[in-house]
């Protein structure tokens, strides 16, 4: 990393420390912002996060690799989160799974290559009875069939046009 | 799809300003009286749980609502978050009159993420019509709620497990005694109630214990809010009383002819179609409102496969019975499905999981085997002696 790169991401996490709070209560919501952002939590950042909340970085590890929305792998842009329970697995979801891979080009639990898209699992998100759900970032999709899973992607792909900035707060908000 | 008709008839705030009349004895007392319990499953008796928090001395206290909604086939709480958030934070501002705490925490699940721009939006407006913060419409209590948002963890439905993630670490449960609302967040008293608990808990302090038993039985009273999913044709919420039948509730949702019936989500368990006039209680079929019905065409080891890789997946791995069991438990799924699992084996596979009820440290642990139990139990015909289709 440049160190400017560093010192840019040292500053911002000070600041997410000081509007959450500097303590221990405040390390998810620190470590949730970073991987919002950044779309990763790499050593570098643990170690800012850790000398500001006066604890091992060990610990911030320990809690980054604990919970399925961090961890310390690198994802695209837009993470596409598939349920992949009872109801969603009855309703269809491997159809869905199927033209996700065929049309991203990657498989399950990978990032493209040009770190826009990753393909992930999620366990029950509650959308039982209007399944295949799937999450992209925030947004919930439901009763998405392997034809809409195109429009899903454009709409994300659009989201990288000329108004790139813009877009994705509208559209991913 | 989704009908409230007891939530929605609901006066804006009439539990709250039933409650701020009176003294906190009464309030507890009230919802004691009520019957109500745990409307995410455990079922623990509310008015009791509230009157522990009350007892103690300590100089802050904690209201917690855990809408951390992961039990699958439930989305109940998703819904009651959408349409009638009010009466939630309303039954959080009781709660906190009631054992006198000043801070509530909504533990908000991350999937859920979609619903704080919402939530927040209706906390502002609770605050500007002094609903929330200092003295709350004229009275001496002075209580706000926040927002938590989860980080992806089935586990940390748990209470224990939610209360460290909210402390900053990882969502792996505690040892219990000391229970929370003796030492919870941070310390201190907590009380961690389930979304729909604290919704009934406003509209029993606005119309009184005796109009909420006025349905349900005798150890489960009241309506209860069911979350209906898989092969029906008419999926979604509904409110039923406590102490319908499983036939019953089929009828409604249009799931006649179901095979078996999944109730209680993955840690719940499996219901034939000859077991279909047992009745959804705490004293028979104990549910936090999950029903997935199971079509004639369905796999039993399917079903199973599917809720097995949940666990293995969401287990925190924090003790041997759980961590291990799960793992075995689906490795013996895969011996099933192959058609190479001896039924000396099988037992052994029973065994264990019946270990795994009672050597676990959490909930999930100690429920993780009662689908493949009840599974082997009314289904063993359709899963022994299987030929893989590639043979």
């Amino acid at each position: 990393m440049l160190m400017t790169e560093r010192d840019r991401l040292a500053a911002e996490i000070a600041g997410l420390a000081e509007k959450l709070g500097r303590n221990r209560t405040s390390l998810i919501p620190i470590l949730l912002e970073v991987k919002r952002k950044y779309h990763t939590i790499d050593s570098y950042a643990m170690q800012v996060i850790a000398d500001l909340l006066a604890i091992h970085p060990v610990e911030v590890n320990s809690v980054v690799s604990f919970y399925a929305f961090l961890g310390d792998r690198p994802q695209g842009k837009y993470v596409i989160r598939l349920c992949r329970t009872l109801s969603c697995d009855m309703a269809g979801k491997s159809r869905v799974r199927r033209q996700l891979e065929n049309d991203l080009g990657i498989t399950f639990g990978e990032t493209t290559a040009d770190g826009k898209f990753t393909l992930d699992w999620a366990n029950c998100m509650g959308m039982c009875d209007q399944g295949p759900a799937l999450l992209v970032n925030d947004r919930i999709h439901t009763r998405v069939t392997p034809e809409s899973v195109h429009e899903i992607i454009e709409t994300c792909r659009r989201a990288f046009g000329v108004h790139a900035a813009e877009a994705k707060e509208v559209v991913f908000k | 799809m989704s009908t409230l008709p007891t939530y929605a008839a609901q006066i804006p705030e009439a539990g709250l300003k039933a409650a701020l009349a009176k003294d906190r004895p009464a309030i507890i007392a009230e919802v004691t009286a009520s019957g109500l319990k745990g409307r995410g499953g455990a079922g623990f008796p509310t008015g009791v749980k509230w009157n522990f928090a009350a007892a103690s001395q300590a100089a802050r206290k904690f209201v917690i609502c855990n809408a951390d909604e992961g039990e699958p086939g439930t989305f109940k709480d998703r819904v009651i978050l959408q349409e009638h958030p009010d009466l939630v934070f309303e039954g959080m501002t009781i709660a906190a009159r009631a054992i006198g705490a000043r801070e509530g925490i909504l533990f908000l699940r991350g999937e859920y993420a979609y619903l704080r721009g919402h939530l927040e939006g209706i906390l502002a407006r609770r605050r500007e019509q002094g609903l929330l913060g200092p003295a709350i419409l004229g009275s001496a209590l002075n209580f706000d709620i926040r927002i938590f948002m989860g980080a992806g963890a089935y586990i940390c439905g748990e209470e224990t497990a939610l209360i460290e993630a909210l402390e900053g670490f990882r969502g792996e449960p505690r040892n219990r005694p000391p229970f929370p609302v003796n030492t919870g967040f941070l310390g201190f008293p907590s009380i961690v109630n389930n979304v729909e608990t604290l919704a009934w808990a406003a509209c029993i302090l606005a119309n009184g214990a005796p109009w909420f038993r006025l349905v349900g039985t005798e150890k489960s009273t009241g309506h209860k809010i069911f979350s209906v999913s898989g092969d029906c044709s008419r999926p979604g919420v509904y409110e039923f009383p406590m102490g319908i039948t499983v036939t019953e509730l089929l009828r409604h949702v249009g799931g006649e002819g179901a095979k078996a019936a999944q109730i209680g989500g993955a840690s719940g368990q499996c219901v034939p179609a000859k077991d279909f006039g047992r009745t959804l209680a705490f004293e028979d079929i104990s549910t936090g409102g999950s029903v997935i019905v199971l079509g004639p065409q369905r796999d039993m080891l399917d079903v199973l496969r599917n809720f097995q890789e949940f666990f293995v997946d969401e287990s925190c791995g924090q003790c041997t019975p759980c961590r291990r069991g799960n793992t075995k438990l689906l490795e013996g799924l895969e011996l099933l499905s192959e058609g190479r699992c001896s039924m000396a084996y099988l037992r052994e596979l029973c065994a264990l999981g019946e270990t795994m009820q009672v050597a676990s440290k959490c909930g999930l642990g100690q429920s993780s085997a009662n689908a493949f139990l009840s599974v082997v139990e009314h289904f063993r015909e359709e899963i022994m002696g299987r030929i893989p289709s590639h043979v």
